[in-house]
């Protein structure tokens, strides 16, 4: 049955651009490849950190909001924790509230870059 | 004997305090992203701590929603865990 779930990873400043694009594919990929369906994911780009994470205080944000089986969880978190590049993941599961939210998020988001593109 | 008796020209208005309510039920907020770090910092201290009820007024629903956001927020760093003048 699946259920929804939203991961927040940040990654380190020190990646370049393409390096960080590599490791998000690497994350969407695993989860394509069992079986989940990624319904948004956003691109918060580079921020400040509010304290110092591993001697670095800013990083790349990003988000992937995503249905999937609930046994995925932890082989995403596995992932996580092997790749160094990640500085700090947080993976939630989304009650009918917590959904509700993210798909007027997802509709704010897409008509805010209709109303700019 | 009338030494500490202090005499007022008009009785100092002792502030009745106005009836606390809570913010999320009144404007019927389900959900508190711990995304958004600008709406919990109205929710935070200065010093970064979470308001507790008898302040804010939040039913306990939604303050335990709160304290789960703001807890969230600082592990993702978007909130400090010990802030000074966040305000």
């Amino acid at each position: 049955m699946l259920k929804d779930y939203e991961t927040v990873f940040i990654l380190t400043p020190v990646l370049s651009d393409d390096q960080a694009k590599e490791a998000v594919g690497k994350f969407k990929s695993l989860l394509t490849s069992s079986g989940a369906k990624i319904e948004n994911e956003e691109n918060w780009g580079l921020k400040k950190l509010a304290y110092p994470i591993q001697k670095k205080s800013s990083g790349f944000y990003y988000l992937l909001q995503f249905k999937a089986e609930g046994t995925l969880v932890a082989d995403l978190e596995v992932a996580y924790k092997r790749d160094e590049r990640v500085l700090r993941f947080l993976t939630v599961s989304l009650d009918k509230h917590a959904l509700a939210y993210s798909i007027k998020r997802k509709s704010k988001s897409l008509n805010s870059q209709k109303v700019n593109a | 004997m009338a030494k500490n008796e202090i005499r007022y020209l008009n009785p100092p208005t002792v502030e009745v305090n106005k009836k606390k309510y809570c913010r999320f039920k009144r404007s019927g907020i389900k959900f508190i992203d711990y995304k958004d770090p600008n709406f919990l910092l109205k929710l935070v201290n200065e010093q970064g701590k979470i308001l507790p009820r008898r302040l804010t007024g939040t039913s306990l629903k939604y303050q335990r929603k709160v304290a789960q956001a703001i807890k969230r927020a600082r592990h993702l760093s978007l909130l400090p865990y010990v802030g000074d003048m966040l305000k």
